[in-house]
């Protein structure tokens, strides 16, 4: 048995770099220092089923195995026939897979979305209303006295997140968790929110009030009501307090804020109340809570490629971006879209009913390791070699630091970056090909 | 391939060309003596031939330059660009995506550029993005200023374990030079605060500014970098400033320069001294201190400075002075970005709108155009508009065409800006002009010296890289003084640009966009038994505290497309 050591786990945005992996016979048979769901990632879920081998849907139905060669071609057929094509994904996979795909969607006048649009969008929208003020995990972990989890539940989705920045000790914090006051705001009593030295237990959706509230307590003005958003006032006024003298502090925020119903404007309020926190002596930042380890990494690159982090549309031959116009639900919904590329994500099991209703309607090509709700709408399936398990390449934590995801065992399938690669090349011959007719016709149609 | 380029004017100040109507030769990504009957002739009579332009300080790739376009929309649709057969969209006016960044700075007939600021800790990012900046030959300056390693060391007057810590972090990093950034100043805004002047600790480091600039600079010359200490000084933007620079360039003046590749003979450079050269007590006294930072210039060898030059556009400010971003904000009210890093920097995005109707913004520029002009040694001083800080790297062809011409400055004095440019400055009663040699040196040549790079870059002589732009402007009879509206013209397109001896622009146009660059970094060699005992100690503490495992911070070669390692031994 081999043991590989400092792997960085590709499950979650924590993106753990300290496991160990047990490799026999190219084999992960076992894991060290991973939680309880990046352990499964490496082991792959005994009841999932791993495809093998690209698959394309006959016109019964049924999915017949085909090889690479014929998949490839038949999903490019599919993309360059296109009129409105989607591709969309990119949080499970690598960096440099993601940069490929940004010049497929490019080359395909296609419109280029990620995850965010149905997670932490909102955030984006409103980094561009008010900013991004943040910090690397181990600044919270180095200096941190206060730490706010708001909306989300770190206990169950990112379950070793509390043990690494929350109970660690840090440079400033030798004791760990004695030195750390721990505020959480959830409507449930989560296993976070246990945990708690204060629980704001807000209403469910009543975010933005509570918020609001602390804002104007925070600037020293009275709070006129009993109760905000179910939170009793002197909770508030103390939480208020807690802040304003922390030496450090940093909020975490997840979906349970970016997705209820003011959005974007939660998350205004948010960051407006962490960037003025900072006028009271202290230092405060804020980190999203991003979930698939490398959701951030396919907005880095977009940014970097097209100037935007997600719903890129190329259908003018330039980036365009116009989130509720230009994002994958938006054209799925008004029916636009007329064929979809799903990679490193499952929209089948996370996308409104409507969404879902047009994937059926239209072709859909998964790149997919494994059976997912999404496969089951797919037309053609290509099952790539996992990243961070059997091939190579770039993450971005939640907090933008980044990896290289090692390749544990070998695979005979490609790599997303190599499918996306040999996609490319095959777009790109076809439209030089393409092109050359159209020269052909013009020299040969007679003069008008 | 072999290439002629015949009868050009020819300005190359590295060998003393100044104007001659001369012939380059090119082989083999070279320049070379001669080259055969077959070689392919560019005629250039009538125009300009100089080196590519080699930029010394820009900000074009990283986590902060990335959260600048992601935060700001409303600045990348103002430019856009369709693709266009192998040449990549983009968008983006004052910080355009990667691809954008290369074609623009190749269409001006620059070749090379340093991204002047790479936390250590995202050294990947910075270099995926270098990846993805086609054409240029590129390096970037790790951030060491507020570093917890070095304060240690530096605390304890161990300058050689810093020099190893220094020599690690380069291989580990892929970097290129030492960027020191508010010395202690970025650490203090880690608890909210900042540092005042080089005399003010770092909060429970007990550092001071002025030590860590001594020590850096003490382990630069021990180690014998090509680049001398890269220096953002400390109270960037501050009326009254300029003492604290003049003092922060007076550390290193006994300290002597020893690289131990390429000529450069400074041992201190100070990047975007225009935000360093202020006067007064508050922005209602504020006025120009350009002339003394100009006058110890003159007087002073081992310091060269790059401008910063405002352009009076509406950009967006980033930087590792954490503190003083926050001060903008403050002072704007737009929006903010920060980002602290563990153990190593911090930095913040502000965008800010720099109004030739504001006084300040006016006497700003007038003192970037003082040092330019009253600086006498354009081999001490370079154009930078420390990209996109003081205003995007597009306007150097403006930036040229206003040294150039008295009358172009004057016409903007006069009816354009704010009377504080002319009451709180000098530069209405400045008349130097710059000649075409002048503006090789200040945008090539200098920075290929400082840098270490003259060998192969800055210059037209054999043997250097063949990287070389011709200008469509006559100095025969065209006269730059009065007709500056060409000069900003052929400035902004060069008629020819050749890298690494391919003409990527040919007649005013990019034809090669796919061609990549080099990544330069420094191979150290320093002081192998003293490194490993330095790394053991720096693996204990990163277990503690950083959140990334030592094995997993050092990027791999996979990260640069053409690797140019420096072998310092
Ligand atoms: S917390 Fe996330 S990254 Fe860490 S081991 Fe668990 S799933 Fe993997
Ligand atoms: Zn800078």
């Amino acid at each position: 048995m081999e043991l590989i050591k400092n792997v960085p786990c590709p499950f979650c945005g924590t993106l753990c770099d300290d496991i160990i992996c047990k490799v026999e016979n190219n084999e992960i048979v076992g894991t060290m220092n991973a939680c309880r769901i990046g352990h499964s990632k490496f082991m792959h879920h005994k009841d999932a089923t791993l495809y093998k081998k690209p698959m394309i849907r006959k016109a019964n139905g049924e999915l017949v195995e085909v090889e690479i060669d014929e998949a490839i071609e038949k999903a490019v057929e599919i993309l360059v026939n296109a009129k409105r094509p989607i591709l969309y994904g990119w949080s499970s996979v690598s960096c440099e897979a993601d940069e490929v795909g940004v010049e497929l969607a490019e080359e395909l006048k296609a419109l280029i979305d990620n995850t965010a649009t149905v997670c932490h969008g909102p955030s984006l929208l409103a980094v561009h209303d008010t900013g991004y003020p943040v910090c690397t995990l181990g600044e919270v972990k180095n200096r941190a006295d206060v730490i706010i989890y708001w909306a989300c539940n770190p206990m169950h989705a990112h379950p070793r997140h509390m043990s690494r920045h929350y109970f660690s000790r840090g440079y400033f914090r030798e004791r760990g968790r004695p030195d750390r006051t721990l505020i959480v705001v959830d409507p449930r009593e989560s296993d976070t929110a246990k945990l708690a030295d204060i629980h704001l237990q807000v209403e469910p959706g009543k975010d933005y009030e509570l918020l609001d509230a602390i804002r104007a307590a925070m600037k020293g003005h009275k709070i006129l009501y009993e109760n905000v958003a179910g939170v009793p006032r002197d909770l508030i006024y103390q939480a208020v307090e807690l802040l304003k003298s922390a030496q450090f502090g940093n909020l975490f925020f997840g979906m349970g804020i970016t997705q209820t119903s003011a959005k974007n404007r939660n998350i205004d309020a948010g960051i407006c109340a962490i960037e003025e926190l900072n006028e009271y002596g202290g230092k405060f930042t804020l980190i999203p809570m991003r979930g698939h380890y490398n959701v951030n990494g396919f907005n880095h690159v977009c940014t970097w490629t097209t100037g935007y982090p997600f719903c890129v549309d190329f259908a003018t031959g330039y980036p365009r971006y116009n989130p509720g116009e230009t994002g994958t639900n938006d054209l799925l919904q008004n029916k636009e879209a007329d064929a979809m590329f799903v990679i490193g994500a499952d929209p089948g099991a996370h996308f409104p009913q409507r969404a879902l209703q047009r994937m059926v309607e239209i072709p859909v090509i998964a790149i997919e390791p494994h059976r997912t709700p999404t496969t089951e709408l797919a037309d053609i399936i290509i099952p790539p070699a996992q990243i961070g398990i059997s091939s190579e390449g770039t993450a971005y934590r939640m907090d933008g630091v980044c990896f290289t995801m090692k390749k544990i065992i070998d695979s005979d399938l490609l790599s997303d970056k190599e499918i996306l690669k040999r996609m490319l090349e095959r777009v790109k011959e076809i439209h030089a090909s393409e092109s050359k007719m159209e020269s052909v016709k013009e020299v040969t149609s007679p003069a008008k | 391939m072999e290439y002629i380029i015949k009868n050009g004017m020819v300005y190359d100040p590295l060998n003393n060309i100044d104007g001659e109507k001369m012939d380059i030769c090119i082989r083999d990504g070279k320049i070379v003596e001669s080259v055969g009957e077959s070689a392919e002739v560019v005629d250039a009579s009538g125009k300009i031939v100089m080196a590519g332009g080699v930029e010394p300080h820009t900000h074009i790739a990283g986590p902060k330059v990335n959260v600048g376009r992601m935060m700001r929309p409303e600045d990348s649709e103002k430019d856009v660009e369709a693709k266009s057969g192998d040449r990549r969209s983009g968008s983006g006016f004052s910080v355009p995506s990667t691809f954008m960044t290369g074609y623009r700075y190749t269409e001006m007939g620059y070749t090379t550029a340093m991204e002047a600021a790479m936390p250590p800790l995202i050294a990947r990012h910075v270099h995926e993005e270098l990846v993805d900046t086609p054409i240029l030959d590129k390096g970037a300056y790790p951030l060491l200023g507020n570093n917890w390693f070095v304060m240690e060391y530096l605390k304890n007057g161990e300058v050689e374990e810093c020099a190893a810590y220094i020599a690690w972090l380069m291989r580990a990093t892929k970097g290129y030079a030492i960027k020191v950034v508010n010395p202690c100043g970025t650490e203090a805004w880690g608890w909210g605060g900042n540092v005042h002047g080089i005399n003010d600790p770092a909060p429970k480091f007990g550092i001071t500014g002025a030590e860590m600039i001594k020590g850096l600079v003490e382990a630069n010359e021990m180690i014998g970098l090509p680049h001398s200490v890269h220096l953002h000084c400390n109270d960037l933007g501050h009326p009254g400033n300029y003492e604290t620079t003049l003092a922060s360039f007076d550390i290193a003046k006994n300290i002597k320069a020893s690289p131990k590749y390429g000529e450069r003979d400074i041992s201190l450079y100070g990047t975007h001294v225009q935000f360093h050269s202020y006067g007064g007590t508050s922005w209602r006294d504020f006025e120009s201190e350009a002339p003394a930072i100009a006058d110890y210039l003159n007087k002073n060898d081992h310091i060269a400075i790059d401008v910063g030059q405002i352009t009076l556009d509406e950009t967006t400010t980033m930087t590792a002075d954490g503190p003083m971003e926050f001060d903008l904000y403050t002072l704007t009210g737009f929006k903010w970005a920060n980002c602290d890093v563990e153990l190593e920097t911090g930095s913040g995005v502000v965008p800010f709108i720099y109004s030739s109707k504001n006084p300040v913004h006016s006497t700003q520029w007038a003192i970037g155009m003082e040092l330019f002009l009253l600086t006498k040694d354009p081999g001490k001083i370079m154009m930078t508009t420390d990209h996109p800080n003081a205003g995007p790297f597009t306007r150097y062809p403006r930036i040229i065409a206003w040294l150039m011409s008295s009358k172009y400055r004057n016409d903007l004095i006069e009816n354009e800006l704010h009377a504080w440019a002319q009451k709180r400055s000098s530069i209405a009663t400045i008349d130097r002009e710059y000649s075409l040699y002048d503006i090789a040196q200040v945008t090539r040549a200098t920075a290929a010296r400082v840098l270490g790079l003259s060998e192969t870059k800055g210059h037209l002589g054999v043997g250097a890289d063949a990287d070389v732009a011709i200008y469509s402007f006559n100095p025969e009879t065209q006269d730059a003084s009065s007709d500056y509206m060409t000069i900003e013209a052929v400035f902004r397109m060069a008629d020819h640009v050749f890298k690494d001896g391919e003409i990527v622009v040919k007649n005013g146009e990019l034809v090669k966009p796919r061609i990549d660059g080099r990544t330069y970094w420094v191979n150290c060699h320093f002081n192998e038994e003293l490194e490993k005992n330095v790394i053991s100690d720096v693996k204990k503490k990163f277990k503690q505290y950083y959140t990334v495992n030592f094995e997993n911070y050092e990027i791999g070669d996979g990260y640069m497309r053409r690797s140019a390692p420096i072998e310092i031994k």
